[in-house]
């Protein structure tokens, strides 16, 4: 079968995809010592580059946003029906060892196969303005808590939760990569925007 | 290349660029940020310069020129009464402070007379030895008449001299012939010369008294200990001479003989801030010179909503040399050595540990405080009240009242002071016993806790005017008590506040403070269960990857 060598990511969604992963990684990092799960950098540190980074994320949101309205890249996340994710499901659970066919071809105009799409999408209409707001309301305690005695215990305590999801998201995300054509053929298209991608099937050569 | 492939490259050499500004700021702010933690000048309010001491005001009488205090003086009394014929109005003024009345609650009785604390105890019945350090003369009982205008100690707080000083046991007064006391000879003070030189308050007048609560240097508090008299910059950025080279009328000053600031009923916070004359008649606080948002942080300074300044700037109690009393086991006094001598043992550090009239101590220095909430509100304890124990078992004989939800309370640094100490067993309730005296009935005569206490309750009671006795079972027992001393003095320069995370971690040193969620410390009860869900899902990713590598290795042989 012959393949030819596709751009699938432009260049604002790689960066945007790397720099959102540098920051919820260091998000990560200091957000858990800020929950008193280690000593890393310190309180205070952890605290200071957690609210930088904090800062610089909710920037790259907004300029993802308006990424995706300006070049209707936002259509990729659509959801594509409950049969085609228990299709895609069910190959990662079963097909995938036996060497099947990936059942959602990648092309340029859909490159996210239904799990993603799905994934992705909760990602970005729960997780993340789940994580941005109860972030928000976390630094600015001091100005609401008045009205709300005890806000704070729950707005913490959904942060780190929603943190835990994202790590257990990160795990599953960097595992995933590895199943594209060649292991490393995923992250090698989100570095270089390319992907050799399987031309569109010929006509079946008739049986005997 | 093709157009596409330029406005592609056009693009992404935009985003590089917003990128890159995107770090500046951060690491911009990084770098601002990060200058909190550095030491830096203490920020008041007031760009006024701090006066020198030697610019201080000097007076305008010269008072060796007066022949009134020519002397010689025979008793203290004398010397105030010539003090008073020029001063006509002082010890009206004085008699009205708590310097005088030891009465916290104007008229109710309340105050040092009756409360009831685990160092000796009570004074009533007591009287000659801790009156001492009144600011009178003469008050050996509960028949002290404290309208008698001579008996007004001026000179105690007065004298420049440094050779002033009150006899250990004689109810105020100095020594008038050469007396032995502890093993030194105490011998009189010139007081005609002390009145010629009568001037300003200063350090060592006030911590004659204050840095020798509890009859000895730091016995008592923490954070108030002669070490204050020669204080580095790091023991107190405010009392020492490479400081602020401040004294303590610099903050607790006050008009008519009224000094601010109480330690009984004392203030955790200033929502008034910056004090002018005659503003909210409390210029002892922290905030009465650095206002109410002094830090250079908003984060830190959005803390003062439920944190008092001293919290974070006293890190540690008894910073100096000298050891401050933790703990005080009455129960075990009364052991004498076999030849019937009274029994003296001093601990690793000379500090001493057993004395056969009190019992058992223990001492500490260089050490974190308990930090209580506290609205200012105090529950004091006066002989014959019940035997309440908190969950702990302890009496808390002075119950700082507050908590997360009430805004006048703060988080405040106190020195807990422990000890065991005497009850009427019988009725369930707090006992004053009398310890010293040369009758019979003293403990330190007798050493039979049941005839010291009955003593002790037929003059105890409130209002300590009204001589009310105490009822008294005729049974002793024993309960173990705290008794809460505020912390406030020995502020630490900025540098050396708390860090952090010494409260924001999960077993800091507001591990056990309870009533609302701290960061770092609260909020991993379910952390097992989500760790547990990370751990399965690299569980399962490890196996899903193994079985494909099978999988793929079964086909391809």
């Amino acid at each position: 079968m012959s393949t030819h060598r596709v751009k699938i990511y432009a260049g604002f969604e790689r960066l945007w995809h790397w720099l959102q992963a540098l920051f919820i990684i260091t998000l990560m990092i200091t957000g858990f010592e800020i929950h008193g799960s280690y000593t890393l950098f310190g309180y205070e540190n952890a605290v200071r580059i957690h609210n930088i980074v904090a800062w610089a994320f909710i920037v790259l949101i907004v300029f993802a946003i308006f990424w995706h309205v300006t070049t209707s890249a936002w259509r990729q996340y659509m959801p594509t029906g409950e049969r085609s994710i228990i299709t895609q499901g069910r190959y990662y659970a079963f097909g995938i060892f036996k060497g099947d066919e990936h059942p959602y071809r990648k092309t340029e105009l859909s490159k996210l196969n239904p799990l993603q799409k799905m994934t992705y999408l909760g990602f970005k209409i729960l997780i993340v303005p789940v994580m941005v707001s109860t972030g928000l309301l976390y630094v600015f305690y001091n100005s609401w808590e008045s009205s709300w005695p005890g806000g704070l215990a729950w707005v913490a305590i959904i942060h780190a939760f929603g943190a835990f999801f994202l790590v257990i998201f990160l795990i599953v995300h960097v595992y995933m990569t590895s199943t594209g054509e060649t292991p490393l053929s995923n992250v090698s298209a989100m570095v270089t925007g390319y992907e050799d991608i399987e031309d569109a099937p010929e006509e079946e050569p008739a049986t005997v | 290349m093709t157009s596409r492939g330029r406005s592609t490259q056009r693009v992404l050499i935009l985003l590089a660029l917003v990128a890159a500004v995107l770090f500046v700021v951060a690491a911009g702010a990084v770098g601002q940020t990060e200058t909190v933690a550095q030491e830096e000048e203490p920020v008041l309010i007031s760009e006024q310069p701090v006066p020198e001491s030697a610019e201080r005001s000097e007076p305008t009488a010269d008072h060796s020129k007066f022949e009134v205090l020519q002397g010689p003086f025979a008793t203290g009394p004398d010397l105030t009464t010539a003090c008073l014929s020029c001063h006509t109005e002082a010890a009206k003024q004085v008699q009205g402070t708590t310097h005088w009345t030891w009465d916290n609650h104007y008229g109710e009785g309340v105050g040092k007379t009756t409360q009831i604390n685990n160092f000796c105890i009570g004074i009533q019945s007591n009287e000659p030895r801790c009156t001492s350090c009144h600011t009178g003369y003469g008050w050996t009982d509960n028949s002290y008449d404290f309208t008698v205008e001579e008996n007004v100690d001026c000179v105690s707080c007065h004298d420049t001299t440094g050779t002033y000083k009150k006899f250990p046991t004689a109810a105020g007064h100095p020594a008038y012939e050469p007396t032995d006391f502890g093993g030194n000879t105490w011998n009189p003070p010139d007081l005609a010369m002390i009145a010629q030189n009568v001037g300003k308050t200063s350090n060592e007048t006030c911590g004659a008294c204050h840095f020798n609560g509890g009859g000895g240097a730091g016995v008592k508090h923490g954070d108030l200990n002669p070490d204050l008299l020669t204080a580095s910059k790091d023991l107190d950025v405010h009392m020492s001479a490479d400081g602020a080279g401040m004294v303590c009328s610099d903050c607790h000053e006050g008009n008519n003989h009224q000094i601010n600031g109480s330690s009984v009923y004392m203030s955790p916070s200033d929502d008034s801030g910056v004090d002018l004359p005659l503003d909210d008649g409390d210029q002892a606080t922290c905030q009465s010179c650095h206002g109410t948002q002094p830090m250079d942080s908003d984060k830190l300074n959005e803390h003062t909503d439920k944190v008092a300044c001293q919290t974070c700037h006293i890190p540690t109690l008894a910073r100096g040399e000298t050891y401050t009393k933790t703990w005080w086991d009455w129960s075990t006094a009364g052991e004498f050595a076999p030849d019937g001598a009274k029994i003296t043992t001093k601990d690793e550090n000379g500090n001493v540990d057993y004395t056969t009239i009190k019992g058992n101590f223990e001492w500490d220095r260089d050490f974190v405080p308990d930090y209580v909430w506290f609205n200012g509100i105090v529950d004091v304890t006066i002989a014959g009240d019940p035997v309440v124990l908190n969950d702990n078992g302890v009496m808390e004989l002075n119950a700082y009242s507050g908590s997360y939800d009430d805004e006048h309370s703060r988080i405040y640094p106190v020195k807990a002071f422990r000890g065991i100490q005497p009850i009427d067993e019988g009725n369930n309730t707090v006992a004053l016993p009398h310890l010293f005296g040369k009758d019979d009935a003293a403990y330190w005569k007798s050493f039979d806790w049941n005839t010291a206490i009955a003593a002790g309750m037929t003059v105890a009671g409130s209002p300590y005017e009204s001589n009310t006795s105490v009822p008294y079972s005729g049974e002793v027992g024993w309960m173990e008590t705290v008794f809460y001393e505020p912390a406030t003095h020995m502020v630490a320069p900025s540098g050396d506040a708390v860090e952090c995370q010494s409260c924001h971690s999960r077993d800091g040193v507001l591990a056990s403070l309870g009533g609302f969620y701290l960061p770092g410390r609260d909020g991993g009860a379910l952390d097992w269960l989500m760790w547990g869900l990370v751990a399965l899902t690299l569980i399962v990713v490890i196996v899903h990857g193994v079985m494909r590598v099978v999988g793929s290795n079964r086909r391809s042989s």
